[in-house]
């Protein structure tokens, strides 16, 4: 009795044919109504009159292993201003015979990140692989070890400055973050009203101003002939200030915890400490995976501005290009190049945050 | 009800205190919330307080494992004064074990990893052994076999045996209870108090704030009513229902029952 009573029922609950498939979803989407229907007939029209010559200049009329002088003639694009001047792009005024070993070093930090994904692999071997990877890295960029010869700071450019700049800037500020969000919420005076200054006034002003201070203030309180590479002075600048951002919005996940998670992890027994590292970080943390996200991915961007203190990050590279008399004029081609790029790592620190928010999910 | 419940005098060792507050006044702000609690709770001896709410008696037990401070008087638990040594404050948490209304249990551990973080953590017992406790305690609470599910995942009245299981893997000495049942729907109310039933028969030294007057008739030895911070009166549960002595108990009882 009852199961005809569900048959009948699932045979009945079909959805209508005009409500599934293709024609419905076209239907329910883009031609529900007049407005909308307005809508999607003018944007289908503008994507009509823009893709087509887009693609015309960027695949069809474009040349692609030209010199300069010959892309002059052409309508569509110049894509050879990038791979004859790729290796400056990339790697900047480190010495061209060298520059196997930024190579290298990249390739050793995407081999690591990549291995890092997964969280199961998260042990202390990792943590020792990453030690050996940095100090690896470090010794390849700089050399002076082992028959490698040394290359100042001031030669590394391009991309492994940017990445050297983001990944180690991100990485401290992070936890730099954590413990100023947790200062912030102490009970102890002193320390709060520290942590509090230090947040409002790195907020207060902009990453630019902070450059510049690291660069031109800073060293008149060194004293005689101690000098620090404006690497260095820069690293600090965008960790100090990414800390900050990452502090508030680590406050903002603490406070969001319910005071009956502190008591149940007191009522067992647990200190401060392991209350915070085992009970309330792990889900804070998680609650706030998405705006952390967003602040690495704008520090990300932000190290681009090291170029107004001389150094020559990705960014700068490529305008360096550009002022070359023979490829002035194709910074289209150029900054296309230099986004891709940008928007590689953006867009995978992001999906990669999807994925973990994802994993960490306990609700069924 | 339960033959093995005994609640005889001499099943308790009455000259051995396990709890001792002496003349404690607690203030929450200008509110005076504990006006002079005398209370001394011997070893194996379980006590079921009830009052109306903002009588003060959640405010009274969370001070006896601190998670409240009382501003005067005493309060010792086996034999440890508290006071702001944090040490003594630690110590006397890892021996008493604490329920509260909401389970409080932690949303990003499984069941056994909510069970195993005390035990690996604060005593130190390898992690395999804690697991093996904590499977042992969830047999006891009958929910063995949700184990590796997140609190998520479970019913409230299934969350509350998972709570008591977790307060008993520090193998406390004393047991607090905050309403343990009151956030429960009434079907899951029965099994979250048989599991109590059960420790009360093996001995533990319980404080159950709650107002199943069946359970404190049951295994109370002492009813205490609490009302305007102070404890009204306190007795065995059949002099407590059947013959109240103070007005504002008799018009508490004629409210609930």
């Amino acid at each position: 009795m009852e199961e005809s009573i569900l048959g009948t029922q699932t045979e009945e609950s079909k959805p209508p044919i005009t409500s599934v498939g293709v024609i419905g979803w076209v239907k329910s989407n883009l031609f529900n109504g007049l407005f909308n229907s307005i809508l999607t007939i003018v944007i289908l029209y503008l994507l009509w009159k823009m893709i087509p010559p887009l693609f015309q200049w960027a695949f069809i009329d474009s040349v692609w292993y030209t010199n300069g002088k010959a892309c002059r003639g052409i309508d569509g694009a110049c894509w050879s201003i990038i791979p004859t001047n790729l290796r400056f792009i990339i790697f900047g005024f480190f010495p061209y015979e060298l520059q196997w070993r930024p190579f290298a070093a990249m390739i050793i930090l995407f081999g690591l990140l990549f291995y890092s994904r997964d969280r199961k692999h998260w042990t202390k071997y990792l943590g020792y692989g990453w030690i050996a990877g940095l100090f690896a890295m470090g010794l390849l960029m700089k050399g002076g070890l082992f028959g490698l010869s040394p290359v100042e700071t001031t030669q590394w450019g391009g991309l492994p400055l940017t990445l050297l700049l983001s990944v180690f800037g991100l990485t401290a500020a992070y936890p730099l973050g954590i413990v100023l969000a947790l200062g912030r919420q102490s009970k102890m005076r002193g320390l709060k009203l520290l942590c509090i200054l230090y947040i409002e006034l790195i907020r207060g002003v902009p990453l630019i101003s902070l450059l510049f201070m690291s660069s031109f203030i800073f060293p008149l309180f060194l004293p005689e002939g101690v000098i620090i590479p404006s690497i260095i002075r820069a690293q600090v600048a965008i960790i100090l200030f990414t800390a900050a951002y990452i502090a508030e919005v680590v406050r903002g996940g603490l406070q969001g915890m319910s005071r009956g998670q502190y008591e149940a992890a007191e009522s067992i027994g647990l200190n401060y400490y392991l209350t915070m590292r085992l009970v309330i970080l792990p889900q804070a943390l998680k609650i706030v995976i998405p705006p952390t996200v967003s602040i690495l991915i704008s520090a990300f961007k932000d190290t681009s501005l090291v170029m107004i203190i001389a150094l020559f990050d990705l960014l700068k590279t490529t305008q360096t290009v550009l002022s070359n008399p023979e490829w002035m004029g194709f910074s289209r081609e150029a900054y296309i190049f230099i986004a891709i790029l940008y928007f590689a790592g953006c867009f995978s620190m992001s999906n990669y945050s999807r994925k973990l928010e994802k994993e960490l999910s306990t609700e069924n | 009800m339960n033959e093995e419940l005994s609640k005889s005098i001499e099943d308790r060792s009455l000259d051995e205190a396990m709890i001792e507050i002496i003349n404690m006044h607690k203030w929450f702000g200008d509110f005076h919330v504990l006006q002079g609690i005398d209370l001394t709770v011997h070893k194996k001896e379980r006590i079921v307080i009830c009052g109306p709410s903002g009588s003060g008696k959640s405010t009274l037990i969370r001070c006896i494992n601190r998670l409240e401070e009382h501003q005067r008087g005493r309060i010792i638990v086996d034999g440890i004064e508290l006071t702001d040594n944090i040490k003594n404050i630690e110590k006397i948490r890892t021996e008493v074990g604490m329920v509260f209304q909401h389970f409080n249990l932690f949303p990003h551990l499984t069941i056994v990893e909510n069970l195993s973080l005390g035990p690996i953590w604060v005593r130190n017992i390898p992690k395999k052994e804690a697991e093996e406790s904590a499977m042992y305690f969830l047999e006891k609470v009958h929910i063995a076999e949700q184990a590796r599910k997140f609190p998520g995942q479970l019913s409230g009245g299934q969350q509350q045996r998972v709570a008591i299981a977790r307060s008993l893997c520090m193998s406390p000495k004393v047991m607090l209870f905050d309403e343990p049942t009151s956030a429960l729907d009434p079907e899951m109310i029965k099994e979250v108090l048989d599991v109590m039933i059960e420790l009360a028969k093996e001995g533990m030294t319980m404080i159950v704030i709650s107002h199943e007057m069946g359970f404190a008739k049951s295994v109370a030895h002492r009813v205490l009513f609490m009302d305007f911070g102070q404890i009204v009166e306190g007795n065995t549960p059949e002099e407590f229902f059947e013959n109240p002595q103070h007005e504002r108990t008799k018009l508490f009882l004629s409210q609930i029952l």
